[in-house]
């Protein structure tokens, strides 16, 4: 599927999430963000890239990863984006859904 | 002599030794190999066990019993690697040197990971099937229990075989129906991820089992603490689930002395390349099976696949010659679905389960991603493969290493 945000086409999934990382700016976070309703802020950007750096070194996510790293504790980043931290922030980071193997 | 040298004797260090001996020459190369275990679990047999299907002896043999002549086995705890000495150390204080080193040392549970489930009511309210003991003492559990609420949980991804707690889910649906007493229990499922089912094939095919099953999901609940006084599970946003009996799949983690050795991710897991399954630590470091980060899933059946590209890598590492990149992280796994019934799912680092028949197109026997009894023997008839071929080193037919689409529909995938 394609959909167009800041001005820009890119490919996504059926579940919304883009499917090319380098598809990916800093405009279409910020849309992306919009629609989950969370106003973006520089601690929001710090784990962005984070999970970016770890998803490209083909490192696999986990909420307890995420508190690990010591980029933001589980606790803040549940306050950076409520209800589906992982979830809600790889979608912004344009990164695939968090998934199991079915 | 040269020595090969490989760390862990369960599942994938047991196949290794056996594909090794048959593929270097016992002129050149002695192969040893260590663990401190001294009984060979099958493990998916735990999901068996605690339902009273599979006896206890069905699932543990001696573990010197599958080392094939030839390999020397030296039963000790490992303290750790020294990697720049090319050199292993035993707890005992004795040293093992290698030219060539395996990593096999698999993954454990980690239940002291979150606060309050290791406690008085560990293995008396709250339970894991991941190990022996585990399974075990949820069978003497559950063969008195008198009903409640049930909570089939995970605390986090990854686990070895992501789809035993469905698994899990399904049969003690079975087993409260066949026992008469399933309008006594409440079973729900609880999961870090955004639903029992998350790809978007086996969420289409698959939501109706939980549905017919009567199985209530509780997704996106990432577990902080267990309050074992007040048996309730709180999650970070605050969220509690309470509970009677609680079966969780706690944190999985690799082996500590992976820790020790001074390498190792936040769980221990080995930095290991996807495709060749040499080690990021140093070239003549492999590494295998539910020890790796790669991110396949850690079942037997990856460690299976995985075998038989790591035996090529290891050959082509002595010769000199550059390694084969051909490791897809295929999968091909049974899960069974109550009532005599199983599924087939068979999938890599980037084709997700789909519909389709296996292992002959068009003809089958095993249905893909659906429900049939012929899909439930092969399980069963699996445990008799692993002990008698898997763990042995012998090719299953028509089985490829690599991942085959050929009887796939395919046509309307995304992923």
């Amino acid at each position: 599927m394609e959909k167009t945000y800041a001005g820009k086409t890119v490919n996504i999934s059926e579940q919304g999430y883009l499917t090319n990382l380098d598809q990916w700016d800093k405009n279409i976070g910020l849309e992306i963000a919009k629609e989950e309703d969370v106003q973006m802020t520089d601690r929001h950007w710090e784990v962005i890239e984070y999970l970016q750096d770890q998803y490209r070194k083909e490192v696999p996510l986990s909420i307890r990863k995420v508190g690990k790293s010591g980029v933001v504790s589980i606790k803040e980043f549940y306050q950076l984006f409520p209800k589906g931290p992982l979830k809600i922030s790889s979608r912004i980071s344009g990164i695939p859904k968090p998934v199991s193997c079915i | 002599m040269k020595e090969l040298l490989i760390l862990g004797a369960g599942t994938s260090g047991t196949m290794m030794a056996n594909h090794l001996r048959h593929a270097l020459s016992k002129k050149e190369w002695n192969i040893t190999i260590i663990d401190q275990e001294k009984t060979h679990y099958y493990q998916p047999g735990f999901l068996f066990l605690p339902f009273d299907l599979y006896k206890t002896k069905q699932v543990k043999k001696s573990i010197d019993k599958f080392i094939p002549k030839g390999v020397k086995l030296i039963s000790e705890r490992i303290d750790r690697i020294d990697k720049d000495n090319d050199v292993v150390l035993l707890q005992n204080k004795a040293t093992v040197s290698y030219d060539i080193l395996i990593i096999a040392t698999g993954t454990n549970i980690a239940p002291q990971e979150i606060d309050g489930m290791l406690g008085e009511q560990w293995h008396k309210s709250i339970f894991d099937f991941y190990t022996y003991d585990g399974a075990k003492n949820l069978r003497n559990k559950l063969r008195t229990w008198k009903g409640g609420k049930l909570l089939v949980h995970i605390c986090e991804m990854p686990i070895k075989c992501p789809v035993a707690p469905l698994e899990f889910a399904f049969l003690a649906d079975s087993f409260f129906i066949n026992k008469g007493m399933r309008d006594k229990v409440d079973i729900s499922f609880v999961t870090p991820m955004s639903g029992a089912f998350t790809k978007p094939k086996a969420t289409e095919e698959l939501s109706y089992l939980l549905k017919q099953k009567n199985i209530e999901v509780i997704p996106d609940f990432n577990i902080e603490s267990v309050d074992a006084e007040n048996k309730k599970i709180v999650d970070y946003a605050g969220e509690e689930v309470e509970y009677d009996l609680l079966v969780t799949v706690p944190t999985n983690m690799g082996d500590s002395m992976v820790e020790r050795s001074g390498f190792g991710d936040e769980l221990n897991y080995v930095p290991t390349d996807k495709a060749t399954l040499q080690t990021k630590i140093k070239e003549n470091i492999f590494a295998i099976g539910d020890a790796t980060n790669i991110p396949a899933s850690k079942a037997g059946s990856v460690a299976h696949f995985e075998a038989e590209i790591l035996t090529e890598n290891i050959k082509r590492f002595i010769e000199g010659k550059p390694l084969k990149k051909e490791f897809d992280g295929h999968a091909n796994c049974f899960i069974e679905t109550g009532h005599g019934k199983a599924l087939l799912i068979d999938f890599n680092y980037t084709q997700e389960p789909v519909k389709g028949t296996f292992p002959f197109p068009g003809v089958g026997p095993l249905s893909l991603l659906k429900e049939t009894h012929m899909n439930h023997m092969g399980k069963l008839a699996f445990r008799w493969i692993y002990w008698n071929m898997l763990i042995k080193g012998k090719h299953i037919p028509f089985v490829s290493a690599t991942m085959s689409n050929a009887g796939k529909e395919l046509e309307e995938t995304t992923n």
